[in-house]
């Protein structure tokens, strides 16, 4: 049976409809339709990605590989838009435009207010397309109009308050950050073509096995592997996407948009196209093997220093930043184990439950009026008991709480980063992603008390106070309340996969043969343990190291935020080297400022100062005219305004003419 | 006996000397307008001679044209020069040097 096309060129571009009816004709349509017309786009695709989901798995369908249209034609190159449809995609789908949904009508709560909400749901509508047509692509090169485009859009997004200079610095950050991974990735494609003579997957895909002992002279005679090359280039791509160490640095800063997209597009999806595009290229990736270490390395690298950033911070959302991009590294990692599977079931779990903690953020955020520093919060659960109970749910799951989503995705990650057999960055990796999990533990349940638990922090002031302009942090002019349906709803509907996803899954996703051919495993893995259901490996999560490591987390944190929050202070003095490192954030920030944007700046300068202004300006074209003027005065003298002497020259003229035409006709 | 050539020398003398009348006079512009004159006078033997010589009336015919267009360019150089004489006073070559950019 054959997927129908005409279903999947819908889901894509229903939601660009509304994008583009939301976009443009805002005025027309008001707030109301704006909403509308995106959310029914969003929901029709989502419907119909879970039909086309049902039809792969349960269906009988095959896989669907067709090319809808040509693009450009370019000698024997012709690209086209096309989709591949598999179960790796077809899960991406559902993930994508479910988070998307819920984001949809989250923001319709959040954005109440604001003057720009039809330019944001035009936005998110169009990441959305954006989204699916990256993961849908079944070419490289509709790859990198997806990847192009979601980086467009989260660049608008994050600088959707655009009149915020921190806004408008963290995006333009995101945009060059993004900028050097996708010039490796750009390489990477190059690369494919170079060597493949095609940029279509299934060819590319097929071919694969013809990059063994391949090799390219690309500096001097050293031979390099093709593989290496690039499998490593495309990583690049992944490392600035998926936000990696060392290009992580973009993340935590596009906090500054919007919660709701800080949930989407940095959170559950976009920032997991990396990971996505790596599976998506295993065929590539298990022939080289020093690309999978690479992978390896920084994706524990990742998991484990980022992780560390989390337990510092004090804005809410920046926590659950730092969170995220442990996250990504923890599925970094399962790619580089050549996990692939793991990966990608992490990336569903991860999706859901971070999606879920970012609206809770967000709704804590309403709650508090804008107020995102912990700090000033404490005690919530009294008043936003719905938020409370799903950021509960969302943070259990984060922390692999045996039973919900995490615990399944993030053991099967661990387990197979102790199994992988790459050597040294094994063994490394391996005590990164279970540390992890001790920080993981720690950072979120600290995130928790401070903001529900505990005393409260925050005064509310009655009366004429605050009515004007900025007040001071941790002064309210209302009590906090919970906030309104349809921010909750999504809440409630997230956290039903967070606890669920994980247990009913990952019995064919991870034991059993979900994927089928779109992922290749390769030999580095090792075969997956005895399955015997959900509920014995649950069980069985009860032994090992990663509950137990949690649990500490959990434990510390609850005794050193809920019970004797004067200890947090003294840790603080106590360990102020440690401290200051990560209140430094590893100086990423002040070396990347110095290095590259000081650097590029002296560059431009230098440019400026000896190319332009020296060069062009003062040699090229001053100096034309100053050389002009000077031949202009020493020729002048023969204009000398006597009649006789232009006489003389006339004279003069006359005789040389003759003279060469007497010389001539001689 | 008086040959063609000594009318064509006579005529190049004449041209020679009103060139050098017009460049090497510094002082007066009546001269150069002289000078003209004499130039033109030394075409008009070389028509004379030639036409003699070849038996052919037209050369001058061409000398009468060329007399009565002279005429007429002196009188326009004359009154030119009475006006220049008005409005600069003074008729010395070496000081009208305004024919400059």
């Amino acid at each position: 049976m054959q997927l129908d096309s005409t279903i999947l060129l819908i889901i894509a571009l229903a939601p660009l409809f509304g994008a583009t009816v939301a976009g443009l004709f805002r005025n027309q349509i008001g707030r109301a339709g704006a909403h509308w017309v995106t959310i029914l786009g969003v929901a029709l695709s989502c419907v119909l990605s879970m039909d086309v989901l049902y039809q792969l798995v349960w269906g009988g369908a095959d896989t669907f590989n067709q090319n809808l249209y040509t693009w450009f034609q370019v000698g024997d190159l012709s690209t086209h838009v096309g989709f591949l449809v598999d179960r790796l995609t077809a899960l991406m789908m559902v993930v994508v435009t479910f988070v998307s949904l819920m984001v949809h009508i989250y923001t319709i709560g959040y954005m109440a207010d604001d003057p720009g909400y039809q330019r944001f749901f035009s936005y998110i509508a169009l990441f959305t397309f954006s989204m699916l047509m990256l993961v849908m692509a079944n070419n490289f090169l509709q790859l990198f109009f997806g990847w192009e485009a979601v980086g467009l859009v989260s660049y608008l997004l994050i600088g959707f308050w655009f009149k915020r200079p921190t806004a408008i610095f963290a995006n333009l950050k995101a945009f060059l950050v993004n900028r050097v991974g996708d010039f490796g990735f750009l390489l990477g494609i190059a690369g494919v073509l170079m060597f493949f003579h095609t940029l279509d997957y299934a060819k590319v895909f097929a071919a694969a096995n013809t990059l063994d002992g391949a090799t390219w002279q690309i500096l001097g005679a050293t031979p390099w592997s093709v593989a290496t090359v690039i499998c490593l280039c495309l990583f690049v791509g992944a490392m600035g996407k998926s936000a990696q160490v060392p290009l992580h640095v973009w993340l935590p800063d596009s906090m500054e948009g919007p919660t709701p997209i800080s949930a989407l597009i940095h959170a559950a999806t976009m920032v997991t196209a990396g990971v996505f595009m790596v599976a998506r290229m295993s065929p590539l990736f298990v022939h080289s093997e020093t690309a999978l270490s690479t992978v390896l390395v920084i994706g524990a690298t990742t998991a484990f220093f980022t992780g560390l950033i989390g337990l510092v911070v004090n804005d809410i959302k920046r926590v659950i930043a730092y969170s995220t991009l442990s996250q990504l590294g923890y599925m970094t990692a399962a790619l580089g184990a050549s996990a692939f599977g793991a990966g990608i079931f992490h990336l569903m779990t991860h999706a859901f439950f971070k999606a879920l903690l970012f609206l809770g953020a967000g709704s804590v955020i309403i709650a508090m009026h804008h107020e995102q520093d912990m700090r000033y919060m404490g005690g919530l659960r009294r008043y936003m008991p719905i938020t409370w109970i799903t950021m509960w749910i969302g943070t259990l799951a984060l922390t692999g709480t045996p039973g919900f989503a995490g615990f399944f995705s993030k053991d099967a990650i661990i387990e197979a980063v102790r199994d992988s057999h790459l050597g040294a960055p094994s063994t490394y990796a391996y005590w990164c992603v279970l540390l992890g999990v001790f920080v993981t533990a720690l950072y979120s349940f600290r995130l928790l008390y401070l903001t529900f638990h505990g005393r409260e922090r925050f005064v509310v002031e009655h009366g004429d106070h605050g009515h004007h302009g900025h007040h001071e942090p941790g002064h309210l002019e209302h009590p906090p309340h919970e906030s309104p349906w349809v921010v909750t709803v999504p809440l409630i509907l997230l956290a039903i996969p967070s606890i669920v996803v994980g247990a009913a899954t990952v019995g064919s996703i991870l034991h059993g043969d979900y994927f089928g051919a779109s992922i290749v495993t390769g030999e580095h893995t090792s075969e997956p343990g005895e399955f015997g259901g959900w509920l014995s490996l649950m069980l069985e999560g009860f032994k090992g190291e990663p509950f137990w490591l949690a649990f500490g987390g959990f434990a510390v944190a609850t005794y050193v935020y809920l019970f004797n929050p004067a200890l947090a202070d003294w840790a603080k003095k106590a360990l102020h080297p440690l401290w200051t490192v990560l209140d430094r954030k590893y100086w990423f920030d002040p070396i990347y400022q110095a290095v590259f944007a000081r650097g590029s700046i002296l560059l431009g300068r230098g440019l400026w100062q000896g190319g332009d202004v020296g060069v062009i300006d003062n040699v090229l074209i001053d100096g034309t005219s100053a050389g002009v003027g000077r031949i202009a005065a020493t020729v002048r003298w023969v204009q000398s305004g006597y009649l006789y002497t232009y006489a003389f020259a006339m004279i003069l003229g006359l005789v040389a003419l003759l003279g060469g035409l007497w010389y001539v006709v001689r | 006996m008086i040959t063609l050539a000594h009318f064509i020398v006579l005529g190049a003398v004449l041209f020679c000397i009103s060139v050098a009348g017009i460049f090497i006079n510094r002082k007066n512009i009546i001269i150069l307008l002289m000078a003209i004159e004499l130039m033109l006078l030394s075409v008009n033997m070389n028509f004379v001679a030639f036409s003699r010589y070849l038996g052919d009336a037209s050369g001058q015919v061409f000398v009468f044209f060329i007399l009565t267009v002279a005429a007429a360019e002196s009188a326009i150089g004359l009154a030119i020069l009475v006006v220049l004489f008005r409005n600069r006073a003074t008729i010395n070559v070496g000081e009208i040097d305004e024919l400059k950019g």
